[in-house]
């Protein structure tokens, strides 16, 4: 294979790693349930989708065709974790979920 | 170098999956569960892809797609739970 | 659009479904480009009384410039988080801010509240019963009114004029 490509798979793979790691980071140390969703839907997200492209970009430069699912699943992930994440707000202030002592300003639920 | 990354990448993963397991079991409250399990469902994905890489092997990609559609459903559907006391109204 | 009982009623929508039949067959063949005009022609005839009211994009380019910028911002919002969350021994000052909305269509408010939660460090959390406020989730936050001018300039007024 091409040196160049498979430079930038590996670039891809690495960083979609490291930004994995560091949502689950991010879930597993702060302090609050409402700071905590940002790593999830922000990092993870992301990581997970640098992770798609470069198994698309290997597959399609070590068979030659198209490798479409992959793209799928990307556009899936960008698509619902937005969506998850505001229904697990929701949840969360309809349940009164403990904030952290120092956040500006109040959630509301009606 | 692919071999490599790959390597790299299947390690932080894991430890993703691990940290992900530690905030599933902790909680405190059942959102922060949910959350996890999200997570995990997600992560699942880029294992099954990356396993897909080193095996040489495009088999298990409609799995992956799989997990992502069932993941989103599992977690709107336990969201909806905790906040209406059912899932279909 | 070809109209009438036969025809297209959604064009959007045929196109999507045909482009996501090509994705699941995992590239495009004689069989996968025939069973996807056929889906992308009797899905939206099926599904015709499902949708309530047709979503309005009235510049199908300017959004996909917008797509492009979006696509920009979330990589550079992720390494913000990313950055926030492995600095060690710190938490981010929180808030809960509330945005007060112009968009009016349901469409461009979701896309608005998607867009919010995927780029810069804030979840959109609730919407008001009036559709006039977003409560939305900022991880770290250094000047409220900063925070709400840079969406309206950024995302809200793009999507105004994409929606109008």
């Amino acid at each position: 294979m091409n040196p160049i490509l498979e430079a930038v798979i590996a670039v891809l793979m690495v960083s979609g790693g490291a930004f994995t790691l560091a949502g689950a980071i991010g879930l597993a140390r702060l302090q609050d349930f409402y700071s905590r969703l940002h790593a999830p839907t922000k990092a993870t997200t992301v990581g997970v989708g640098s992770i798609t492209l470069s198994s698309m970009i290997y597959f399609m430069a070590t068979t030659g065709a198209l490798a479409l699912n992959e793209g799928l699943i990307m556009v899936f992930l960008f698509l619902t974790a937005p969506i998850s994440a505001n229904m697990l707000a929701k949840a969360a202030m309809h349940l009164r979920v403990q904030q952290a002592e120092n956040t500006k300003g109040q959630a509301w639920d009606q | 170098m692919i071999a490599i990354a790959l390597k790299i990448t299947i390690v932080m993963v894991s430890l993703a999956v691990a940290l992900n397991v530690y905030r599933l079991v902790k909680g405190p409250d059942a959102p922060d569960r949910i959350l996890a399990l999200d997570s995990l469902s997600i992560n699942a994905i880029a294992l099954i892809l990356l396993l897909g890489i080193s095996i040489n092997s495009r088999l298990y990609i409609e799995s992956a797609l799989l997990i992502a559609v069932m993941g989103f459903i599992g977690t709107v559907a336990l969201a909806k739970y905790l906040k209406r006391g059912s899932v279909i109204e | 659009m070809i109209k009438g009982r036969f025809g297209l009623p959604m064009p959007i929508l045929s196109l999507a479904l045909f482009l996501v039949w090509q994705a699941l067959n995992d590239g495009v063949t004689g069989g996968s480009v025939v069973m996807g005009l056929l889906l992308a022609w009797l899905l939206p005839l099926a599904t015709r009384n499902f949708w309530p009211d047709r979503p309005g994009i009235k510049h199908p380019l300017r959004f996909s410039f917008y797509v492009v910028r979006v696509v920009f911002d979330i990589i550079v919002a992720s390494a913000e988080v990313a950055l926030i969350v492995m600095i060690p021994g710190r938490q981010p000052k929180t808030a809960f801010v509330s945005f007060p909305l112009e968009l009016e269509h349901p469409l461009a408010i979701s896309t608005l509240a998607s867009t919010i939660s995927l780029t810069p460090g804030t979840v959109s959390a609730d919407i008001s019963d009036d559709n006039t406020l977003l409560l939305i989730h900022v991880l770290d936050l250094d000047d409220e009114a900063k925070l709400i001018e840079t969406i309206k300039r950024r995302y809200e007024r793009p999507l105004r004029e994409i929606f109008s």
